[in-house]
């Protein structure tokens, strides 16, 4: 029987970061009763971490640009299975929502004119491909996420925003009728577990990078979203695509913005030449970040890497001065110079492509609506469900996330859920209560581990899940080899879903809370393994040695992979934007 | 094996806080503390910190190692570790929850009462609110602030009265506001911070300036706000 405390609101968000916090200044404005659980503290996001700034057609640094030239640039980067309806409604909402962002204070940098500062960024163009490379990434120095999410939860603060900081969601609640009526959370500080209502549950968990060793992320990227959908039975979508960003520090794996790029850095192998010029002769190294993470690989491979033992190579940005580098990247210069012992302005970062984006996630429509199919294949809507942000795919990056967009995103989902969301309270939202059955349901995972005795220690699987993931599902893959990593991953499952929990303590167990995450890291990578695995082509981050060629005729399509059966189904992209002609497939080149 | 020594308390079983060793294999590397915290938790899963980012922007990790105040993530050994010792500690001066975590709601208390969002009466133009490269200039080395909490944990002044004295995080996003261009609110925010207590009762001490893991200066933005107190005052 359950036995638990129940809070209810209209609306809950599940999530403190940039998406999140957008949908919740969203509905707190119109006076619902919102609250937002999180499992860190808001600003300690991972969106904190996003640094060159958010790509928007403002037209500052070109009072001609136009946002139908960044929606053909997003989806030629997105390898053409980003949706263009999708895409078409973020790239012309864009502009709206960043200035919203201003006027809430959010410290952009400026031109002389006053106006907010734009810089170059990777896949950027003018005139749809024609008119060379565009400026159009908004930028606070290159601080930008941390600039925006402060302001957003600052913003949230304005508007009375209710905040569970420090709650973990563990598992989603649904109704007799399959809906999706709130979810399980644990407050850490007292390790009571409670009950949260929702009439509209939005998931903004953000990633899941840590299934990789090798990661940008932070530690608490351990896709939770995609977890709690995936054992409520609910699809992911293009999971198999994950970014890898062509300079992560080496070793450390820290970022460094492709904004030094933008600047006029670029990446030279041991020899000390520019190779980009070799694999995208016109974009050089503003490529799209598949083709830059590729070209890095290749030359470390064929014995071109720099360091002692050729495994990374370099990125130059002493040539742009000490002016430049202290006033455009001196949060680059910080990093660089404690993770790489390298000063920027004497000397090269080392860098090496570093897992860092999910493109992947919960499939929805354009105001944030979860979607799942029936055995015959018929689409809905999940009643309740709702998500935004990294771990949605609505899909605006199909294949291959631009540098810049990922902000632009989760601001313009993030509002967007929120305003539908708002619209449909007010005409009024009824969902059947859970009965104790229901909550006992997804409460049962946790009274597992509660339970549980013995197993092996959470730290030490989460390192050979990340080992595995980081092995056979890298920048280039293969069938054989991912066949085997699928193997190890269900190897891996009994295992992790067995793991130890000694410490049964209540107060403050971020024990209890890594084990409940290294089962989301794991549906995640389950997810990716066998998806990748049945994607046989090369496409945007997904690319195969043994199906190098794009196969526009099999595979220009989403994946959807159902967790009940691991399946992979195929679903349609859309091709049809309501205001501008469809963008057709075309050979990708930089 | 370098020598640990951490801060345990869990308020469940402990009727007092008490230090526990650990003895940490580096590997001969000039790791982070935080990733030497990892190790341990590898050992004994029981030990609770906070960390998110692991990159210093998050602001997760504030603690107190060796005596001094700063973020694990981003603290290297050789920084600040003495005969082969380190001693980790929560933040001072705030209620411990476990081990390593802090009750920050004083901290974020002092933060709120601040008002640190953009006050702007006048209706919103169909951009953005122009504000040029010299007036953006103000904002810098102001608005970076992570609220890691090392500063005003490092503050006598706060210890003191952490219910009344907003402490130099809470000043610096004081100023951070008063310094942009964009925020028309000045007067009723130097009303706000017009008592015996809200600034000053900084002292300048600058145990701010010199924790502070962001290299921002706390003392001068209140120094800032003093001036500003008083030049409305006469």
């Amino acid at each position: 029987m359950a036995a638990i405390r129940t809070i209810s609101f209209d609306g809950v968000i599940v999530g403190g970061g940039g998406a999140g916090m957008r949908a919740a200044l969203q509905l707190a404005q119109s006076g619902y009763k919102t609250a937002v659980i999180s499992k860190v503290f808001p600003t300690r996001s991972h969106t904190v971490s996003a640094q060159g700034g958010i790509t928007c057609a403002i037209a500052s640094d070109d009072p001609n640009d136009d946002w139908r030239w960044h929606m053909y640039d997003t989806v030629k980067g997105s390898d053409y299975i980003g949706d263009q309806d999708a895409i078409e409604y973020m790239c012309s909402v864009g502009p709206e929502a960043v200035y919203e962002l201003e006027h809430m204070g959010l410290p952009f940098s400026r031109t002389e004119e006053g106006r907010i500062y734009q810089r170059p960024f990777g896949g950027q163009s003018k005139n749809f491909g024609e008119g060379g490379q565009a400026a159009r990434t908004c930028a606070a120095a290159d601080r930008t996420g941390h600039a925006l999410l402060h302001t957003l939860y600052q913003g949230n603060m304005k508007n009375n925003t209710v905040f569970f900081n420090e709650w973990y969601a563990t598992d989603i609640v649904k109704n007799q009728d399959g809906a999706v009526v709130g979810v399980i959370a644990i407050c850490m500080e007292t390790g009571e577990t409670v009950y949260v209502k929702s009439k509209a549950t939005v998931f903004a968990t953000g990633g899941a990078g840590r299934i990789y060793a090798s990661t940008t992320n932070a530690h608490i990227n351990t896709g939770d979203g995609i977890g709690m959908a995936l054992r409520a039975g609910f699809p992911v979508q293009d999971i198999e695509m994950w970014q890898f960003h062509p300079t992560g520090i080496a070793g450390a794996g820290v970022l460094v913005t492709e904004g030094c790029r933008g600047e006029g850095g670029y990446l030279i192998n041991k020899d000390g030449e520019r190779f980009m010029e070799r694999y995208a002769p016109n974009a050089k190294d503003l490529a799209g970040r598949d083709v830059v993470a590729r070209s890095m690989v290749l030359e470390i491979l064929d014995g071109r890497g720099c360091g002692p033992e050729g495994d990374h190579v370099f990125l130059k940005l002493d040539h742009l001065g000490e002016e430049v580098l202290e006033s455009r990247l001196p949060g680059i210069c910080e990093l660089s110079r404690t993770f790489a012992h390298a000063d920027p302005v004497k000397e090269p970062v080392p860098v090496v492509p570093t897992c860092h984006y999910m493109m992947g996630g919960i499939p929805t429509n354009v105001h944030g609506q979860a979607l799942t199919r029936d055995a015959s294949g018929n689409e809905s809507v999940i009643p309740g469900l709702y998500a935004c942000g990294e771990v949605a795919c609505v899909s605006v990056h199909g294949a291959n996330r631009l540098g810049g967009n990922s902000l632009l995103d989760l601001v313009v989902f993030g509002r967007a859920s929120g305003l539908y969301i708002e619209n449909a309270l007010r005409e009024g939202i009824e969902l059947r209560d859970a009965s104790d059955t229901d909550i006992d349901a997804a409460m049962s995972r946790l009274d597992k581990l509660n339970n549980s005795a013995g197993g092996e220690k959470v730290a030490d699987l989460r390192k050979e899940l990340q080992n595995t993931m980081q092995n056979h599902f890298g920048v280039f893959r293969n069938g054989e080899f991912m066949q085997e990593g699928i193997k190890k991953l269900a190897d891996l499952r009994d295992r992790i879903e067995g793991a130890s929990l000694e410490d049964k303590s209540m107060a403050y167990n971020t024990a209890r809370i890594e084990a409940l995450e290294l089962h989301n890291l794991f549906e995640v990578a389950e997810a990716t393994a066998i998806t990748a695995e049945e994607r046989k082509e090369s496409r945007g981050a997904h690319a195969r040695e043994d199906f190098t060629e794009r196969d526009d005729e099999n595979w220009l399509c989403h994946s959807m992979y159902f967790p009940g059966d691991k399946r992979v189904e195929k679903r349609a992209v859309n091709f049809e934007p309501k205001t501008v002609d469809t963008f057709q497939p075309k050979a990708r080149t930089y | 094996m370098l020598q640990v020594s951490i801060y345990r308390y869990n308020p469940e079983s402990d009727s007092e806080p008490s230090m526990q060793d650990f003895q940490v294999d580096t590997g001969g590397k000039d790791l982070m503390v935080l990733d030497v915290l990892e190790l341990i938790k590898g050992q004994d899963t029981t030990v609770a910190y906070r960390r998110s980012c692991r990159e210093g922007v998050c602001g997760s990790d504030g603690l107190n190692m060796n005596g001094v105040n700063g973020l694990a993530c981003i603290t290297a050994l050789s920084e600040t570790v003495k005969d082969n010792k380190l001693i980790i500690r929560p933040l001072p001066g705030l209620p411990v929850v476990r081990d390593l975590v802090v009750d920050m709601s004083m901290f974020y208390a002092q933060y709120e009462k601040v008002q640190p969002y953009l006050l702007n009466n006048s209706p919103a133009p169909a951009i953005e609110r122009l504000q040029s490269p010299e007036e953006r200039e103000k904002l810098d080395g102001l608005y970076e602030c992570i609220l890691c909490a090392c500063c005003s944990t490092a503050c006598p002044s706060f210890w003191w009265n952490p219910d009344r004295f907003i402490g130099p995080s809470g000043l610096l996003q004081a100023y951070r506001f008063l310094a942009d261009s964009r925020d028309t609110a000045t007067d009723e925010r130097l009303a706000r911070l017009d008592d015996p207590f809200s600034v000053f009762r900084c002292h300048g001490i600058q145990n701010c300036v010199n924790v502070c893991p962001k290299g921002l200066n706390p003392t001068r933005a209140i120094g800032h706000i003093r001036n500003m107190l008083l030049s409305k005052a006469t």
